[in-house]
């Protein structure tokens, strides 16, 4: 995970000037008001927070039709290099440094969430504060709210475990896959956490959103038990198994403090 | 042909329909707030309902390839009943959400004084946020109702050029095409436009500024008709410039007024994902698939 100040600099190299000034006015406002619990009426920064999508966008590499880029996209699962533009459409000023992405590799929420990270960070948004927005927020704000707990002052607490607990009764997989990061990973009681696995899993979510999922299922016979069940439910409707499933379960059947996982032969 | 339809109640659709939207070239669309046939008793049910139209929807939406914008209001009928109206002095911190493209759909049910207060609090709430407003015509006495419509519009701190007059029909184009508002037609197997009409209607006033929507909902309706005036306006002469125009740049051009639409899907097809897995900046947050559980 990216420190906030290697994320703020991630996301100015993508923006162009104006959603740079955008941003830098945003953070600088926030970190002047700080979270005001007690005033009336949202904070300048919260409207920011909210309208972020709108002034932090990817870029987009100029087209010789002019046609949105979404009317050129494949149906889902479709050839997804046939919604992109090709690399010699993209204009010279956007070429990434060595380790970046192209602002067109981007997915299209990453700026807009991280800039919602950042504002909250500057704010120094505390539990009742993340609680409002999350609960007056689009799916898109939720999203960033849960992807922003790790940054924020009250990553030590367990005070937003609510939030995350009600992402993860939603079947929308993009609040799903925030809902299991490092805070999830650190503060979901151990019922919870093996709900939230399983359900990542039946719900396609990659293993790669759970954070820390290695230390926390590591000698959890529980979460076997139910990894087991959920592969043979599969096995018996003639269905496949999601193939994160057997690295989690190997994990499940290693010692706590093994200083590997064994396989399923060798366990 | 890509379409967007620029008025259709997805929440009382269902995935056959996203399916049917999109191999028919639906790949945006609009949804606007309105009364779900059986009527609120509290202005909580009116946010759960919003938060839907902002959160999940557009996420469904996405899972089919298509982009969801919204537009948000006190619905006219529903502005008669004093246990809803406080509905209008929540709507401020809704209208500032990146996916309200408009306030809406306000305008007339009964033509009541209750209607006339709803309808000029929210198109001064549009000017205030910088939205255009989707106003329908009633179905009941509809020609007069444009007429106050259009006299409450034109007191209004909103300028014609950014209001999108809706249901509009033969007895009632000229007047709305004369106030300058944009115009709104809505095809229906049964009431209000059909295919043939619409495409009379285009030929008589032409395409400029005219959208053409399914207004599809939980009442008999069809949300392939924009597909069907498309079809149509071909057969009969036509330019595929035309139809685009119709169906594809006028919706965006009314809408990307609010300067929110964003064509952009908020989803990853499934190889996209694997491509994305692991690298985005903020690392770990990769979604996402097609839900199975219910």
């Amino acid at each position: 995970m990216l420190t906030v100040t290697e994320l703020r600099a991630a996301v100015e190299r993508r923006l162009d000037e104006a959603g740079r000034a955008w941003l830098d006015g945003a953070l600088t406002d926030a970190a002047k008001s700080g979270p005001r619990p007690d005033a009336p009426g949202p904070a300048r920064w919260e409207l920011d927070f909210a309208s972020a999508g709108r002034h932090v966008r990817n870029p987009r590499p100029a087209t010789t039709t002019g046609r949105p880029v979404s009317a050129d996209r494949p149906a889902p699962g479709g050839p997804a290099s046939a919604g992109r533009p090709a690399a010699t459409d993209r204009p010279a000023t956007d070429s990434p440094a060595a380790d970046d992405l192209a602002p067109h590799e981007l997915a299209p929420h990453d700026l807009p969430d991280a800039a919602r990270i950042l504002i909250l960070h500057a704010a120094r948004a505390d539990a009742s504060a993340v609680a409002r927005l999350y609960a007056h927020g689009t799916g898109a704000e939720r999203r960033a709210v849960l992807r922003a707990l790790p940054h924020l002052g009250l990553f030590a607490g367990p005070d937003a475990v609510p939030l995350v607990e009600d992402a993860l009764r939603t079947n929308d997989t993009r609040l799903v896959a925030a809902a299991v990061g490092p805070y999830a990973a650190r503060h979901l009681p151990p019922h919870s956490w093996r709900q939230a696995v399983l359900k990542c899993l039946f719900t396609g979510v990659p293993l790669t959103a759970v954070a820390d999922w290695e230390r926390r299922a590591r000698g959890d016979g529980e979460l076997g038990r139910m990894l087991g069940d959920y592969a043979r439910e599969r096995t018996a409707a003639g269905r496949p198994v999601p193939g994160d499933l057997d690295r989690v379960l190997a994990l499940t059947r290693a010692l706590p403090d093994a200083p590997r996982a064994l396989t399923r032969e060798e366990s | 042909m890509r379409i967007f339809d620029p008025h259709i109640h997805m929440t009382s659709r269902t995935t056959d329909d996203y399916e049917a939207m999109y191999a028919a070239g639906v790949r945006a669309l609009v949804e606007p707030s309105f009364w779900l046939g059986q009527p609120r008793t509290s202005p909580a049910s009116f946010y759960d309902y919003f938060d839907s139209l902002l959160g999940w929807e557009p996420f469904r939406a996405a899972q089919h390839g298509i982009a969801h914008h919204c537009t948000l209001a006190l619905n006219p009928k529903e502005a008669n009943d004093p246990r809803c109206t406080p509905v209008l002095d929540e709507l401020p911190r809704y209208l500032v959400k990146d996916g309200v493209v408009a306030v809406g759909e306000i305008g007339y049910d009964s033509m009541t004084p209750a209607e006339d207060t709803a309808l000029a609090a929210q198109l001064q709430l549009a000017a205030d946020h910088g939205l255009p407003a989707l106003v329908h015509t009633p179905h009941r006495d509809k020609l007069a109702g444009l007429r106050r419509t259009l006299d409450v519009v034109g007191e209004s701190a909103l300028p014609a050029d950014r209001v999108l007059i809706d249901h509009l029909n033969e007895t009632t184009v000229k007047e709305a095409k004369d106030g300058g508002c944009w115009l709104g037609f809505s095809v229906y197997p049964d009431t209000k436009m059909d295919e043939e009409r619409m495409v009379a209607i285009l030929r008589a006033y032409g395409p400029e500024k005219v959208l053409v929507n399914s207004a599809a909902d939980w009442g008999r309706s069809d949300p392939l008709k924009t597909r069907g005036v498309g079809d149509l306006m071909l057969a009969e002469g036509f330019t595929e410039d035309d139809v685009d125009l119709v169906l594809w740049r006028n919706p965006v051009a009314f809408y990307g007024l609010s300067g929110r639409l964003d064509l952009d899907l908020d989803v990853e097809d499934t190889e996209a994902t694997a491509t994305h897995e692991g690298n985005s900046i903020l690392r770990g947050g990769a979604p996402a698939a097609t839900p199975t559980e219910r």
